[in-house]
Formats: structure tokens, C-alpha cells, sequence
């Protein structure tokens, strides 16, 4: 007994510097960042010795998301939403699917996976200024065909105004109580075999308030006082092919460590039942593998929403087609001189990680709780 | 008990660590961002006093310019130790923000570049971070050899804040004279000429108004509003007298969004040099970019002056001098105050001037220059400049504040691709109103 509490003296004594060290150095900085963001310091003097700063509330926030020069931020927020859906995607399927072809082992199967996890090793700005080099509007790619005597293509890869899934930012309350409602009934119906009475709590408020924004969809007021269109531009897929070239050999690595994890007798098993290739990956190896599909996507949701290298070295600072809020904040920051709003910009992006993040953490809290 | 002694000691060891980082920013340790810093960092005592810090983002092709500034300044100040801190990066994107931080972290180098004007006033003088250098002005006799529109710009009612080393032109529109006259066109005189040659060019396949990435045309921007507003507007837009959202700056946008439609489609991913060799390949018939555009022409594309590449100012700005500077700063707080200002007499003084200015690619502040040294473009450039109407740039620093530059650069994004002339001239009022114009 006295043995024991001795050991956790110890290791409190131990870790007591890195609990002092991430108190201050995270959670310290977040609270001081969140209290920026609630200031109004910037404009003229921002960069005084002493400046001057006022709390405001939440007026930055109302800003970005409703005021008339929060354009550019909402533009680059819808810009990082739909970046980072198709980047999951994109990097998680492929490098499933390369898992897939390595885990049969083919010929040069060693050599072909270090060519896929080799994009791995190159940082952001170096495979960034590669592919705009590649995707340039008169070079790279687009004059590929005139070597083998063709017209070169005319595709603008990176400097595309058109968009597609367009929305009017004055509908987004709308749009989010839509999500709202087919997320309940979406658990809801998964809900409904297991246990019906619960699956009902999840679908009668889910309905209903799908319900009430299609009938009632007047009464939602407009989150901003005139049309303002956003959707997915084109010129963000040249930026989410070089991610996904980069990334996708790292979820290939995840996904072969964790084939080669699945013991040998279990895919005999399947193949004695008569499952097919096809039937295995996608009724034993894959359900099996879920833990590492959920570590890919939370590696690869935070790291699209502090993209920032990549962006810069392809398209720049300014460019309203290919923005992200992460690249914003720094300009909003250290160029424009607002301090606040470039805070409200980075408590934001820190809620949406969030989003992704704590139910991850709460599942996990769960599961060691039932254990 | 070993152990538990062993842990003891580590435990001590990092509280040690971590008290010394707390300390840290009051003793001032090296300057981590310069990074040709193979020089031991300057210390802050005064004592020694023969180290001089410059900041600038002039590397690569700029870099031999300042290299002949500093040998004028190492013979003239043989015992001075001069550290070259160069953060690379266009018109000093990355430098600005590392002497942000710098400054913010009390360690400001002893003279920094900086665009002159209000990308100056509106950062540092604001937050009283400057030196006021009218005693230098007048101990140098400066304000005699210095226009005084431009003493005006670089200037408040509470002082003058920098020393400016160069002057460059941004309202110039370029082209290739044998490709006009294969196309028949003349270089425009006002917009409503563009336009009539324009459809002309459009008809034949060529793009008649090269534009690259965000900055140009903001650039491109400032040179239309000056031709749709007048100069009289242009300098009241930015005293506050004129509001953004009145009858001259809709009228500025609306303009500007005509001009827009005769640009090419792929210019967000092109650079100025990029849209600069458009119009040298015959692709584009005009381009208007900063007289930069010349330096770039003459020296990597060995092009003549006059006869291989020409330039107009461009349409509807015959008569203004739309410029830049770049200049030198003292700020407040300089380790080695007196040799930063013995470098400031160099950047002002004739000599430094001529030695500088004909390797930038640029005509000297001064108006008694030495013309012989400049070539044909720089030196219509310097008659203009002693006789034109000179006004400030926006997209390079002169005419607004940072907190306006930055939010400018996002109206633009929005113009571009609403194009809606009302919305944009209203934003640009609210964002007035914020960065205090």
C-alpha cells in the first residue's frame, strides 16, 4: 500500500511539468486566443506597444458569418467544407483501394509500396509548387496530348471560375436545420432494428423539424441580407488531387499494416465458406479494420483544415477560387493587423476540428467505459 | 531513493527550463527569422554600438541593389558590422510578418524597409512605434531636393517617417510596338479607345488586356479608378472627403468590371512576369503593370526600350504620376540608433541614389539626379515624375493603411466573381470606415 502510493507521487511528480507546460502553453493559449477573438483590437495601432483592446462579445463572429466584409471568410469556409469531404474521400479510397491490390501480394510488392508512401516524405511547399508547375494552365499536363500529336487540353486545372453545388449563403440556416433533421432520422433509422422506442426519439424530432422548414421555410431568418452564391469551385480539384496524391500513400500504409494484422486462419476460414475475394474485403477485412478508418479520417480532417503550405505555393494568398480559412486567418492576422478577427477565424476552425474530434474521444471514453 | 532523487533533479532541471523561457523575451536572445544570419545576432546594449541590422525582402534579383547601398554605407562607416536580414518574398509578404512578430516581441531591428506611405503611417506611426526624421530632412537639405507632393505622402501634420529610396510608376499600360502596328491598333488614350480596339484584337484571337493573380488586379484597379474618378477624387477618396459607395467610386467599379471582360480567363494562376511575356509573345496586346515591368523587359528579356517594348500611361491617366516608394524606417527603440541613421543619410543622399536606383530598375526620389545613368524607359519616367500630378497607390502601400489592403484584396475576389459594382463599392466604404480612412 505504501509502496503504491509512493509509485503515484512519483508519477504525478513526473508528469506534473507537462501538465504545467501544456496548461500554459495549450490550453492557456486557447483561452487567450479565445478572449482575442472577443476584442476589438485591430485597425489603426493594433501593433501599438500597449494597445488598445475592448470587449465586444461575440461581434467578430457575427461578422464573419452575417457581416457584409465577411464575404471573402465565408467563401473560403464553404471552400475548406467541401475540400475536406472530397479529400476524405478521395485519400481514403485510394489508399484503400492500393491497400487492397498490395495485400495480394503481387510481384515488387516492397518497391511499389515505398513509390506510394514516397509523396509522404515531401513537404507541402515542394509537391505544392511541383503541381502547379503541372497543372499550369499552358504547360505541365494540358500539353501532354501534343506529344503524341494532339490538341493540348485546355482544362483550368487551378484557375477555374466556374463552380458547381451552388448554394445562396443566405439560406444556410435552412440548409444546417435540413442536416440537422436527416442526421436524427439517419440515426434513427439505424436505431430502428435494435430498438424501436428509442429509434423514435431520434426520428419524431428529426422529421418534424424537417417538417417545419419545408413548410414553414419563411420564418428561418436569411443569414445575410443578399444573395451571395457559394458552391464547389472547380479550381480547388487540381489543390485536392496533389492531397490526395500526398496522402493517400499514407492511409495505403494504415490500411496494409492493418490487412497483415488479420490473422491468416480467419481469411482461410472465409475462403473455406466460399467467400470471394470481393466478399472478404468487404465483409470481414474492412468491418475489421474500422478503428483505422476512423484514425485516417480524424488525421486527415484536421490536417484539411489547417491546409495552408499547399495552397499557398499553388494558388496563392489571394485567390477568392481556392481559399481556406486557415490561410485567411494568417493574412486577416499579420497582414490586415486584425488581431480579433483573426482569432475569431481560428476559434473557428478549432470548433469545426472539434466537431470531429470529441465525438471520437466520447465513443472512446464509452467503449473503455463498458470494458 | 535513487530513483526518486534522480526524478527530483529532472523535475528542477525543467522548472529551470521553464522559468528561462519566461525570461526569455526581456533578455532580448538572437533573432531566429533573419536567415543570413551567419553573423552573431546584435545585442541590445548600446555600448557596442557598431553592429547595423537591415531588414528587407530585397533578395534574388533586387539583392545586388542593396549590396551597392551597403558598400557606399561600409566605406563611408568602415567600423560598422553590417547584418544583411533578407526574408524573402514578393513586395514582402513574408517579411512583414516577421517584423511583426519582431516588433511585437520588443525587438525591432535597427532600419526596416517598408512601402512608403500609409502602409507605414497607418501601422507604426499609428501605434507609436516610429522616429520622426524631420530634424534628418532638414539637417540633409532634403526638403528642398525632395518633391513636396511626395514629402506630403510620406509625411503627417506630426512628422516624416521614412526615407524613401526609389520611386516607381504604377499607372503605365505596355505593349510591343511591331504587334500593334501588325494589328493595326494604337495604344489607347482612354478606356473608351481600348474598348473600340479591343473588339478589334478579340476578333482577331488575341487577348487584349493581360492580367495575372489577385494582386495585379488590384493594381490594375487603382489605375482605372484614377482614369474614371480623376486625380482631384482619387486624393479625396483617401482623405475621407469622398466616400467609396458615392456616384464616383460605383462608377470606378463598373468601369472596372467592363475592363475585366477583355481579360484572359486563367489569370488567377499566372504572375506578373507571366502576363508581362503574353503580351512580349504577341498572345495579349497590353498589359498595365508597375514600371518594374521594364526592368524585367530590358534586363531578362533583353528587350530595347522604345523600339522592343512601349508604354503609354495608361488610358484616361495622362498627367498623374501614380507611385510607390520603398523606403527606410527608424524604428523607436533601435539597438544601434546612430549607425541606422548614418545608413538613412546614405539612402537619401545623391549618391546612394544613383548607385541604387539604375540596378532596381527604378528613378532616384531626388530631382537633381544624375539622368546619364538611367535608360530610356527610366528617364521618361523621371521627366514625368518632375512634372506630372503625382498621387499614391493603393495595391502597393502608399494610399491606404494595411487593414484596408488586406480587406481590399477580398472585395476583389468578391467583384470578381459577382461583378456586382454596387456591392463592392459599399464594402469598400464599411472597410474605409474600419481601417479609420
Amino acid at each position: 500500500m505504501r509502496e503504491a502510493s509512493r509509485d503515484r507521487i512519483k508519477a504525478f511528480l513526473t508528469l506534473l511539468p507537462s501538465m504545467i507546460l501544456i496548461g500554459i502553453f495549450v490550453y492557456g493559449f486557447i483561452g487567450n486566443t479565445i478572449w482575442t477573438s472577443m476584442t476589438d483590437w485591430g485597425g489603426m495601432g493594433a501593433l501599438a506597444l500597449e494597445p488598445e483592446k475592448n470587449f465586444i462579445g461575440l461581434d467578430n463572429y457575427i461578422n464573419l458569418f452575417t457581416g457584409f466584409l465577411g464575404g471573402g471568410f465565408r467563401q473560403d469556409l464553404v471552400n475548406a467544407v467541401y475540400y475536406s469531404v472530397m479529400l476524405l474521400a478521395g485519400a481514403v479510397g485510394l489508399g484503400m483501394f492500393i491497400a487492397i491490390l498490395l495485400d495480394q501480394k503481387p510481384k515488387g510488392e516492397d518497391v511499389l509500396r515505398t513509390i506510394f508512401l514516397y509523396p509522404m516524405s515531401l513537404s507541402f511547399i515542394v509537391s505544392g509548387t511541383i503541381w502547379r508547375w503541372l497543372l499550369a494552365p499552358r504547360g505541365g499536363v494540358n500539353i501532354l496530348p501534343t506529344y503524341a500529336g494532339l490538341e493540348p487540353m485546355t482544362f483550368d486545372w487551378l484557375s477555374s471560375q466556374s463552380a458547381i453545388l451552388v448554394f445562396n449563403w443566405q439560406d444556410i440556416l435552412r440548409i444546417l436545420l435540413y442536416a440537422a433533421s436527416l442526421v436524427l432520422i439517419l440515426i434513427g433509422l439505424a436505431k430502428l432494428r435494435k430498438d424501436t422506442r428509442k429509434a423514435f426519439k431520434w426520428l419524431v424530432p428529426g422529421i418534424a423539424a424537417g417538417l417545419f422548414v419545408w413548410v414553414f421555410g419563411d420564418l428561418v431568418p436569411d443569414a445575410y441580407m443578399m444573395e451571395e452564391e457559394h458552391g464547389f469551385n472547380l479550381a480547388t480539384i487540381g489543390i485536392i488531387m496533389a492531397t490526395i496524391w500526398q496522402y493517400s500513400g499514407y492511409t495505403m500504409a494504415l490500411y496494409l499494416a492493418g490487412f497483415n494484422g488479420i490473422s491468416q486462419d480467419l481469411r482461410d476460414a472465409a475462403m473455406l465458406d466460399g467467400a470471394s475475394t470481393t466478399g472478404y474485403y468487404r465483409h470481414v477485412a474492412i468491418p475489421m479494420l474500422k478503428p483505422i478508418t476512423i484514425s485516417a479520417v480524424i488525421i486527415l480532417s484536421h490536417i484539411s483544415l489547417k491546409m495552408f503550405d499547399l495552397i499557398f505555393a499553388m494558388t496563392g494568398p489571394d485567390n477568392g477560387q481556392t481559399g481556406h480559412p486557415a490561410l485567411n486567418m494568417y493574412l486577416t492576422t499579420f497582414r490586415g493587423n486584425e488581431f480579433a478577427t483573426g482569432a475569431a477565424i481560428a476559434i473557428v476552425l478549432f470548433l469545426i476540428a472539434a466537431t470531429f474530434i470529441v465525438p471520437y474521444l466520447i465513443s472512446q471514453y464509452r467503449e473503455r467505459g463498458r470494458r | 531513493m535513487k530513483k526518486v532523487l534522480l526524478g527530483l533533479t529532472m523535475l528542477a532541471a525543467l522548472m529551470l527550463l521553464l522559468v528561462g523561457c519566461g525570461e526569455a523575451p526581456e533578455k532580448k536572445e538572437a533573432p531566429a527569422p533573419a536567415p543570413k544570419a551567419e553573423a552573431p545576432a546584435p545585442e541590445p546594449a548600446p555600448a557596442k554600438g557598431n553592429d547595423l541590422e537591415i531588414f528587407s525582402w530585397w533578395a534574388g534579383d533586387e539583392g545586388p541593389a542593396l549590396e551597392a547601398l551597403i558598400e557606399i554605407y561600409k566605406e563611408q562607416n568602415p567600423g560598422v558590422n553590417v547584418i544583411n536580414a533578407t526574408v524573402t518574398g514578393g513586395s514582402g509578404v513574408n517579411a512583414q510578418a516577421v517584423l511583426k512578430t519582431r516588433m511585437l516581441g520588443g525587438e525591432p531591428p535597427d532600419s526596416f524597409q517598408v512601402h512608403a506611405g500609409q502602409e507605414l503611417i497607418g501601422t507604426w506611426v499609428k501605434a507609436d512605434r516610429m522616429e520622426d526624421l524631420t530634424p534628418l530632412f532638414k539637417e540633409m537639405g532634403w526638403m528642398e531636393v525632395f518633391p513636396e507632393g511626395l514629402i506630403k505622402l510620406i509625411g503627417t501634420e506630426d512628422g516624416i517617417w521614412s526615407v524613401p529610396v526609389n520611386i516607381h510608376r504604377s499607372n503605365v499600360m505596355w505593349y510591343v510596338p511591331a504587334n500593334l502596328e501588325k494589328w493595326g491598333v494604337e495604344a489607347p488614350k482612354t478606356w473608351d479607345d481600348f474598348f473600340a480596339a479591343a473588339d478589334k484584337l478579340k476578333g482577331m484571337g488575341v487577348t487584349p488586356l493581360a492580367l495575372a493573380q489577385n494582386w495585379t488586379a488590384n493594381h490594375l484597379w487603382e489605375s482605372v479608378a484614377l482614369a474614371a474618378m480623376g486625380a482631384d477624387n482619387w486624393d479625396a477618396l483617401w482623405a475621407g472627403k469622398l466616400p467609396f459607395d458615392s456616384a464616383e467610386g460605383v462608377k470606378a467599379w463598373e468601369l472596372f468590371g467592363k475592363v475585366l471582360a477583355y481579360t484572359n480567363a486563367d489569370a488567377s494562376s499566372l504572375s506578373w512576369q507571366q502576363a508581362t511575356d503574353m503580351v512580349i509573345d504577341g498572345r495579349a496586346a497590353f498589359n498595365v503593370m508597375g514600371d518594374w515591368a521594364a526592368g524585367y523587359m530590358t534586363t531578362t528579356k533583353k528587350l530595347e526600350p522604345g523600339t522592343g517594348y512601349g508604354w503609354v500611361a495608361s488610358p484616361g491617366t495622362g498627367g498623374s504620376f501614380m507611385f510607390l516608394a520603398d523606403s527606410f524606417g527608424l524604428p523607436k527603440g533601435a539597438p544601434n540608433r546612430d549607425a541606422a541613421v548614418a545608413w538613412l543619410k546614405v539612402l537619401g543622399s545623391k549618391e546612394g541614389s544613383d548607385a541604387f536606383n539604375p540596378l532596381k530598375g527604378s528613378i532616384s526620389a531626388r530631382t537633381d539626379s544624375d539622368l546619364n545613368k538611367y535608360n530610356g524607359y527610366l528617364q521618361s519616367a523621371a521627366a514625368d515624375f518632375g512634372k506630372d500630378r503625382v498621387v499614391g497607390s493603393l495595391a502597393h502601400g502608399v494610399a491606404a493603411n494595411d487593414t484596408f489592403k488586406n480587406g481590399f484584396a477580398s472585395v476583389m475576389e468578391m467583384f470578381m466573381k459577382s461583378k456586382n459594382a454596387d456591392a463592392a463599392a459599399k464594402a469598400c466604404a464599411q472597410l474605409a470606415a474600419k481601417a479609420g480612412i
